[in-house]
């Protein structure tokens, strides 16, 4: 475990955990981020979860791994996930790098997250091919 | 360039011997006096040289007899003084003037050699009867006018890349509107040709009317794009992909056969891309999306 304060917070919501990231975590920091979150899935027994990344103004490719995995295990897990709060600069930066989040979905922010999860996948608008 | 005391020098010179034993730099100042003195003969003779050549012929009669006289002093003033700076500005003031009425550049380089010409010619009538004077004469002359001449083309030249990057500018602002049709719903008509620069702002504004408007749904309209290279279609992708990631779904539509062929032969990969035939059909498969549904009430006397 890394020591010092967590620099997010995973809150319980209903049927869902709302993951947000406070600020640019570094690489350590991540894996922990990864081993809280899909570890809270099972305890909180999670139907879906909402990562905030609203607060990043930069998503490196080790992030945005990072985030693709943690969809992947979630799904495993049997929790659907939504990256929610990318901003227009890194959604630029992201696309121009070759950069994305994989088969997770996106959506705008914390409300158009959860209510895709409302949802469940069959909204179209925001699904990933 | 000579010192100041050299100057003196040859003024005193000068005024000893005014003619042939001149020093080179009292030439300038007795040939400016020489212009000064026939000035409207001069003048006269370059209008009548313009007008045989056909020069600015977008000008009236009176314009150009004000333009000449202007021109004319300048000119000599730039002999006399040496510096260009009243002329620059001067040739930037007419530019301005001249350029929106269809002015050419070679005109108006035409227009100064000829005088450059005229007034050669009329230094050379003056002296031919002492040859190592004429030749001092021109050697003076020569390199001023020559000055002269690239300092008037070269402020034409930039007032008129002024006057072209100001409409680019206002090109491009005019041409990427982001249009919210319905709630969570945005339009993107481009019209024009996709460059690099424009591709890239346009995906910016885009994206954040996504933000601002929380759009779910964009459909890029590219009806009036006349045509589509690799890196146009590479950018398209990365609008769409970027969109989707701030959770948004874009439609293109207006692909037209020729644009259609061209992806396919230069081998895009657009597998990722919802495409619909017109504009009409992307926003009725946008509303669809998005849960309208648009009914047609026969109340209000439709078609």
């Amino acid at each position: 475990m890394t020591p010092g304060p967590r620099l997010f917070s995973i809150l319980k919501q209903g049927a869902y955990l709302i993951a947000s990231i406070h600020t640019a975590l570094d690489d350590p920091q991540l894996v922990r981020f990864q081993q809280d979150l899909v570890q809270r899935i099972g305890a909180e027994r999670a139907r879906g979860v909402v990562i905030d990344v609203a607060a990043l103004d930069v998503l490196d490719s080790f992030a945005s791994r990072t985030l693709r995995d943690i969809g992947e295990m979630a799904r495993l897990r049997g929790a659907n996930t939504v990256i929610v709060g990318i901003q227009p600069e890194v959604a630029f930066a992201m696309v121009a790098l070759g950069m994305d989040t994989g088969s997770v979905s996106t959506a705008l922010d914390l409300e158009e997250g959860l209510a895709f999860l409302e949802a469940g996948v069959s909204s179209p608008a925001v699904r990933r091919r | 360039m000579t010192t100041k005391e050299e100057m003196t020098v040859s003024d005193r010179v000068a005024d000893v011997l005014p003619t042939s034993a001149a020093g080179d730099e009292e030439l300038l100042p007795q040939l400016v006096a020489h212009l000064r003195e026939h000035r409207t003969r001069l003048r006269q003779e370059w209008a009548g040289r313009i007008h045989e050549a056909h020069l600015l012929q977008a000008m009236t009669a009176q314009e150009m007899a004000a333009e000449t006289t202007s021109v004319y002093d300048n000119y000599v003033e730039v002999l006399e003084t040496g510096s260009v700076e009243a002329l620059q500005h001067y040739a930037r003031d007419l530019s301005e003037r001249i350029i929106p009425r269809g002015v050419e550049t070679h005109e108006v380089v035409g227009i100064v050699l000829l005088l450059r010409d005229v007034l050669a010619r009329s230094l050379f009538e003056k002296y031919q009867r002492d040859l190592p004077l004429l030749n001092r004469v021109l050697d003076a002359y020569e390199p001023a006018a020559n000055r002269i001449a690239n300092t008037v083309a070269v402020s034409f030249v930039d007032e008129r890349e002024r006057v072209i990057r100001q409409q680019q500018e206002s090109i491009r602002e005019l041409s990427t509107p982001v249009l919210p049709v319905r709630e969570r719903l945005l339009i993107l008509p481009i019209i024009g040709i996709l460059d690099g620069e424009r591709a890239r702002q346009l995906t910016e504004q885009l994206l954040r009317g996504i933000r601002t408007h929380r759009a779910r749904v964009v459909v890029i309209d590219i009806t009036g794009v006349p045509d589509v290279d690799e890196a146009v279609a590479n950018h398209l992708v990365q609008t769409v992909d970027a969109s989707r990631l701030m959770g948004a779904s874009v439609i293109i539509t207006g692909l037209s056969p020729e644009i259609a062929q061209t992806l396919v032969t230069i081998g895009v990969d657009l597998s990722k891309m919802d495409t619909i035939g017109d504009l009409q059909g992307g926003l009725e498969e946008a509303e669809r999306l998005l849960g309208y549904t648009v009914t047609h009430s026969d109340a209000a006397g439709g078609p």
